[in-house]
């Protein structure tokens, strides 16, 4: 009784049945990096002719002959420039060599003792001599004085190339804030900031089952990577900035 | 003495070939990936078959438009201007030239076929890296040609899930209450749609009050609440086979059913004699638990994904406030402390944040906090606002707004928007008529 009681209250038993697009499952077939679709002569045609474009594009796109060129004549000059910029550090830092420079003056003051006259001359030379030296090392400023520490970036040079990896990097936005998610990846630069070799430091974790918001990250830090080149570094000190290493870390931005 | 010299330079050496510089990224573009949707390429034969079957000039071509509205409508992708693309479909679709999709600045490209197989639609398509120049993903399928808006939504979810790392939301359906005329006399049925507004279906005439629909997490069961003489049923319904049933007849009053986790649960609250706890009921066997056993009002309750936690609103503490506790009922916590009444939780299916309905200061607000009230933010605010639903991903919020009436009682009307974690994007979901109350369902590809 109380069944039929209850069928009799559906209030859509009466209705029409449904009218919707059966759920069809899609047969999901892996294909692989070729198709193996015969092409159509028409086709391969257009294939061969796209080839042969690209083989053009990319004789166009191959490091120049130059590239070897470049590093000799490119690694010396800053090398020579960071000699110059040591030589005036030393007279002015270095404790060491300290002990000649006033062995120097005292010289000079030995002499200047007889003639007063003189030691404005010198005076006014050694002011010249101060001038021409900057005027030779391009102007230095005290940010780039700093770049002749061997061991980083200063700091204005790094926020430059901040700055521009900034821009280039689309952060992918589906990414999980809470999570440990550091890409680190270590550049080979030519001296004029484009990339002669870039490698992802985890690269196994990339490839790891359960490691896809990795992978997210990383993919898009090399397109960024890529999108930025030539990077913005600096025009001296090759030599310290050849390799890099750049870790990418999206926590920041993510958390909000 | 020149020993000394020699350790010390033993010494420094290596560290000078340490000395590699590192550079932190610690910010980027927060803005939509550029990414070229190229139509998908179709030989005659296939056109015109087609055309005869599903009265679409290039399918292709429609599939294509499926993906790059879903990838735009999600604000995390850019697609390009079709007028832009230097290389044509049939061409992309072999060998993508990607200097060409460099020079117009997309950063991912996706192009494939569509063909006329024994009677069916077979959809082949690859994502490619452009700045990289190398293939991305590359996938076929093969399904009854009706079934071609699906095809461009499995793309789009595939396409998202590469390039974010979650899985998508566009293979999915939104079930809502369908509302007719005036504010005093509505008709409110239940409806269904896919996730974009297309393929709108009314699953009911109209004759009973339908409330609170909601979709199983699992499957494509619904769950809501029908008036039967003037008393509210909690009924079942299968999406698939259209059919229903009343899950029972409860003493006084129930609202708003939700079902757990793994779908073999419904959690509700009932009210009697004016105060209202929550309770369970296996659908199984139909044995009714209590939650909660307090004096105040005890509703919305919803569920962690993993089950473990129950997230519910109460006014136990004088104003409503959103509350926390073990599935079983102890270790009740309020996590809410703000100004302004909080009501409507839903836990994230992601498990991170609870989402929910303000009321501060006259205004309505929907926001997000982490489940343990920290770092609440409020996503959008408006005159009168609630209900929102998480889409399967835990990325976007939908929910109903109402607009306010003037002087004559005229100009009322309820529609669906959305809004994802941002806050910025922010989107009115187009159906035939007025709607209230959405819910996402899960991926139906699963």
């Amino acid at each position: 009784m109380l069944v039929i009681i209850t069928a009799m209250s559906l209030p859509f038993l009466t209705k029409k049945p449904i009218d919707l697009p059966p759920i069809i499952s899609v047969e999901l077939i892996q294909i692989t990096d070729k198709t193996n679709i015969p092409f159509a002569p028409k086709a391969k045609k257009i294939i061969e002719k796209v080839k042969k474009k690209e083989k053009k594009i990319v004789s166009e796109q191959a490091p120049p002959k130059m590239v070897k060129k470049e590093k000799p004549d490119a690694v010396p000059l800053p090398n020579k420039k960071i000699e110059k910029i040591k030589k005036i550090k030393d007279k002015k830092q270095n404790p060491e060599k300290a002990e000649t420079e006033i062995k120097q003056v005292s010289e000079f003051e030995k002499k200047d003792l007889f003639d007063p006259n003189s030691i404005a001359a010198l005076i006014d030379k050694s002011k010249v001599e101060s001038a021409e030296t900057n005027k030779k090392l391009d102007k230095i400023t005290q940010d780039q004085d700093k770049s002749i520490d061997l061991s980083g970036l200063s700091l204005s040079e790094e926020d430059a190339l901040k700055a521009q990896i900034f821009g280039c990097w689309s952060i992918p936005l589906g990414l999980p804030y809470n999570e440990s998610l550091l890409v680190r990846i270590r550049l080979q630069l030519k001296p004029d900031g484009s990339i002669m070799k870039s490698e992802i430091l985890d690269h196994a974790r990339m490839n790891k089952p359960g490691q896809g918001f990795y992978k997210v990250l990383a993919e898009s830090a090399l397109r960024a990577i890529k999108l930025c080149q030539p990077l913005r570094v600096p025009s001296t000190g090759y030599e310290r900035w050849k390799e890099l290493q750049l870790n990418f870390d999206a926590r920041e931005m993510l958390e909000g | 003495m020149l020993l000394r010299y020699l350790l010390l330079l033993l010494i420094l050496l290596p560290i000078k070939a340490l000395a590699l510089i590192e550079v932190d990224i610690t910010r980027g573009n927060l803005t939509p990936l550029p990414v070229a949707v190229s139509p998908l390429s179709i030989d005659e034969n296939s056109k015109s078959s087609f055309k005869r079957i599903l009265k679409k000039e290039n399918i292709g071509s429609e599939i294509s438009t499926i993906v790059e509205n879903n990838l735009k409508q999600s604000g995390l992708f850019n697609p390009l201007d079709k007028n832009a693309f230097l290389q044509k479909p049939e061409i992309a679709n072999l060998k993508p030239r990607f200097e060409d999709w460099n020079l117009i600045k997309a950063q991912a490209l996706i192009t494939g076929n569509v063909t006329f197989i024994d009677e069916k639609l077979r959809v082949e398509f690859r994502l490619w890296d452009v700045l990289a120049g190398k293939e991305m993903m590359a996938l076929a399928f093969t399904t009854v040609p009706s079934n071609w808006r699906r095809v461009g939504h499995i793309i789009s979810d595939k396409v998202y899930q590469r390039l974010t790392g979650e899985n998508g939301y566009f293979d999915t359906r939104i079930i809502y209450v369908s509302e007719e005329g005036s504010k005093t006399n509505r008709v409110k049925k239940l409806a269904i749609m896919d996730q974009d507004g297309f393929n709108n279906k009314f699953l009911t005439l109209g004759n009973e009050l339908v409330l609170t629909p909601r979709f199983s997490p699992t499957n494509q069961m619904v769950t809501y609440l029908s008036y039967f003489r003037n008393l509210p049923r909690v009924y079942l319904l299968d999406i698939e086979t259209g059919m229903q049933e009343v899950v029972g007849d409860f003493p006084g009053m129930t609202f708003a059913p939700r079902f757990s986790p793994d779908g073999k649960k419904i959690i509700m609250s009932f009210a009697q004699d004016g105060n209202s706890d929550i309770y369970t009921m296996d659908l199984e066997n139909r044995i009714v638990e209590r939650i909660t056993n307090h004096p105040s009002i005890d509703t919305s309750p919803s569920y962690s994904p993993d089950g473990k936690y129950i997230t519910f609103n109460s006014d136990r503490s004088k104003f409503q406030q959103i509350y926390v506790m073990d599935s079983n009922g102890k270790n009740v916590k309020r996590i809410s402390f703000g100004n302004g009444l909080y009501g409507t939780p839903v836990w994230s299916p992601r498990g991170d944040l609870i989402a929910f309905t303000k009321l501060h200061k006259g205004k309505f607000y929907i926001g997000v906090m982490r489940t343990d009230g920290t770092g609440e933010r409020l996503l959008t605010e408006n005159f009168y606002q609630e209900a929102p639903s998480w889409s399967p991903n835990g990325r976007v919020l939908i929910f109903y707004r109402e607009t306010k009436t003037n002087s004559k009682g005229e100009g009322f009307s309820a529609k669906l928007w959305s809004i994802d974690l941002t806050g910025y994007n922010e989107r009115m979901v187009e159906t035939e008529t007025d709607a209230s109350d959405p819910s996402w369902s899960s991926l139906l590809s699963n």
